[in-house]
């Protein structure tokens, strides 16, 4: 970015082709992922699917093996981390320990020699409501200051693009719920592009506009939150997404708008433009909150899926909600979530039960329940390192 | 004692509130060491440089007094050897600081999921430290004397001019005392790169910041502990040293150095009271120079 020039909106982000190999492992096997100008888009995985990789590559602290990098249309993939018009909140804030808080903000303006960089740095401290403790060191503030001035100092500079390195990972619920709010208001006042960076499912869907799920270094499905919930496409976005019944079993029967799948002799109906594959062993599933509880055998209706009798093994009683552990007898377990409506639970433990949701509100999916590993690879930056250093040790203990 | 200075900024914070009698007698024989050895000696130190020559007795008797006089007298006597101490001083802490920063940061840095790499390197810099350092200076005089492959090469090529010297001059003293206290550097420097967060640079560099303006604003700043640790580590005993300048080691008669003119005063010339009044100004221009140094330096909140 040249000298003395602020970037006037967010820029678009497009990542084409990108693969990321480690010594050892490959980190992001090849990602395409285009960010609109002027978006907050999150990036959802567990710990180890490389979304922290794909922001050090688009931050440039890290060069992509493959692929290119384009930020506003113009290849940055060459680009030196400082000579790119990008900031980054990082996870761990990383103020600069031997700086004051206003020698820390105007730090980035400084070095780009825009005019009035005290004034700038303050008014931008102004908007994180931190401006009377500019003389103070990073150290005397609390941490969700210390989060609030990482902001400040990445926006003060104006990045066509906005980097969020899981920014709110160290903060408590209460702080973290504000600051959400917050960063979303900034987001709309500036007008910048905000990459976010995340783990947490319910921090991306209330705050980003599109949501991407990662999962061993591949995008598994993009799209806004609600999309995302409403129809999983895989096993992953299922279970990372909120929670999910799940079923596996071959379709049976299809018609125009349903098929109609035979899971361990329960026969369970799901809309056609809901499911991803429409013959064969499939997997489908619904969200707990979609399915209600019977107490006595409901009348069979075509607009429902039933199942039952089976058994309340579980009854977990959390305020809003009731979570019920139900076993079907040749299904298997189903986790229902019923609205606290009455009061307290409608039934106990080890009560006969059925249980039923919309047909409409299923969803098949597009690979199988069985073959999706339980524990996603831990295959970060550092977690290399770690192993790295691990098997010298051990290599030197075994001579 | 000069530690004393570099110490008190980080002790201050966490001291005990209440007066502990156990306290005071766990510090007993510390107390008692310290009187023993360096009270004791320091006040003999003092009276000795007062001390004014008997009346009528031979060389090397004194009497207490209150003769100042010696003080004005080592110091017009001995100004160029007093200058040439902390020039040499300076000269090597500023030499072992260039040579080391680079090597302290590879190993703390750069080498850092390298285990391998950085524990031999570290053993290659602590490695010295198992040959006296009395036959390592020796064996530098016999490497760089006249006759030596190395001159005798340099002549060759006519690097060095045919009736030049290396030992003798400042070169050969300021080479010997950087090479002996490099390791003092290096450790210190190496101990606080170690510990040198990354993700620092890192968002140096994410603002704006080119991989040199990171290494002078942020680099520097977070490593200035060791660089103060190092820089005093090397300087103190440097200016105190004799060995490296000595005609029987690198040095000549006109590389003598504040050290070289005590051990003169008190084991050749027996002028006890001279080399008294010396040792104490070398006390106290040193202690001067640190409190100044480590106050303007400024690194109590990085201790």
């Amino acid at each position: 970015m040249s000298a003395g020039a602020f970037a006037e909106q967010g820029a678009d982000l497009e990542l084409v082709g990108i693969q990321k190999r480690f010594p050892g492992f490959t980190a992001i096997e090849r990602l395409d992922l285009t960010i609109p100008a002027g978006s907050f888009f999150a990036l959802l995985g567990p710990s180890g699917c490389g979304k922290t990789t794909t922001l050090r590559l688009v931050a440039g602290l890290e060069e992509p093996t493959q692929g290119r990098i384009l930020i506003g249309g113009a290849d940055v993939t060459d680009t030196k981390a400082h000579e790119r018009p990008v900031n980054t909140v990082f996870q761990s804030y990383a103020l600069f320990p031997h700086m004051s808080i206003i020698e820390n903000v105007s730090f980035g303006l400084k070095r780009r020699r825009i005019a009035d960089a005290a004034g700038r740095a303050h008014e931008a401290l102004r908007l994180v409501e931190l401006d009377h403790l500019a003389q103070r060191r990073p150290q005397q503030l609390s941490g969700g200051q210390q989060q609030r001035v990482a902001l400040a100092r990445a926006i003060v500079n104006r990045p066509a693009l906005l980097l969020l390195d899981e920014p709110l990972g160290a903060l408590d619920l209460k702080l973290r719920r504000q600051m959400q709010l917050e960063l979303k208001t900034i987001q709309e006042e500036v007008g910048l592009t905000f990459l976010h960076v995340t783990h947490d499912q319910e921090e991306a869907m209330t705050m980003a506009d599109s949501v991407a799920v990662m999962n061993k270094g591949a995008i598994e499905q993009m799209g806004p939150p609600a999309e995302l919930y409403e129809s999983p496409r895989t096993v992953f976005v299922a279970n990372f997404l909120g929670q999910s019944n799940l079923f596996s079993g071959d379709v049976v029967g299809s018609t125009n708008t349903a098929i109609t799948v035979d899971a361990a002799g329960a026969r369970i109906v799901v809309p056609t433009e809901r499911a991803r594959r429409h013959q064969g062993r499939v997997t489908i599933g619904v969200r707990p909150e979609k399915v209600a509880l019977h107490r006595e055998a409901p009348r069979e209706s075509a607009q429902r899926n039933l199942l039952g009798p089976g058994h309340v093994i579980d009854v977990s009683f959390s305020g809003v909600s009731t979570q019920y552990l139900v076993t079907v007898p040749g299904v298997g377990t189903l986790t229902v979530f019923a609205q606290n409506i009455g009061s307290g639970p409608v039934a106990a433990e080890g009560a006969e039960v059925w249980v039923s949701w919309d047909v409409a509100h299923g969803f098949g999916l597009d690979d199988d329940a069985e073959s999706a590993p339980r524990f996603a690879a831990d295959d970060d930056t550092e977690t290399i390192a770690v192993h790295r250093r691990e098997a010298l040790v051990a290599e030197l203990e075994e001579r | 004692m000069a530690f004393a200075a570099f110490a008190t900024a980080e002790a201050q914070t966490q001291a005990p509130k209440r007066k502990s009698r156990i306290a005071l007698f766990l510090l007993l024989p510390g107390i008692a060491y310290l009187v023993l050895f360096f009270l004791a000696p320091l006040i003999s130190l003092l009276l000795t440089s007062l001390q004014a020559p008997r009346e009528f007795g031979d060389i090397g008797q004194f009497d207490y007094a209150f003769n100042w006089q010696n003080y004005t007298a080592v110091i017009q006597g001995y100004l160029p050897h007093i200058l040439r101490s902390f020039g040499y001083a300076l000269a090597s802490t500023v030499l072992a600081l260039i040579i080391s920063y680079p090597l302290a940061y590879f190993i703390g840095v750069k080498a850092r999921r390298r285990p391998m790499l950085q524990g031999l390197m570290l053993v290659l810099v602590i490695a010295p430290f198992f040959i006296s350092f009395l036959l390592r200076t020796l064996a530098w005089k016999q490497l760089l004397s006249d006759e030596s492959f190395v001159i005798t090469s340099l002549k060759a090529l006519s690097l060095m001019a045919p009736d030049a010297h290396f030992t003798g001059t400042p070169f050969a003293v300021i080479f010997g005392l950087t090479y002996n206290f490099i390791p003092f550097m290096t450790l210190p420097l190496y101990t606080t790169l170690e510990r040198l967060d990354t993700r620092f640079l890192e968002a140096g560099s994410d603002l704006y910041a080119s991989p040199f303006t990171v290494f002078r604003k942020v680099t520097i700043p977070l490593s200035m502990p060791g660089i103060v640790a190092g820089t005093l580590l090397t300087f103190i005993p440097a200016a105190g040293d004799y060995i490296n300048a000595s005609r029987d080691f690198l040095g000549g008669t006109e590389t003598q150095m504040m050290g070289n003119v005590i051990e003169a005063n008190f084991l050749v010339l027996l002028n006890y009271p001279a080399a008294a009044a010396l040792s104490i100004i070398l006390m106290a221009v040193i202690l001067v120079l640190v409190g100044v140094y480590v106050k303007r330096s400024g690194t109590e909140e990085l201790l």
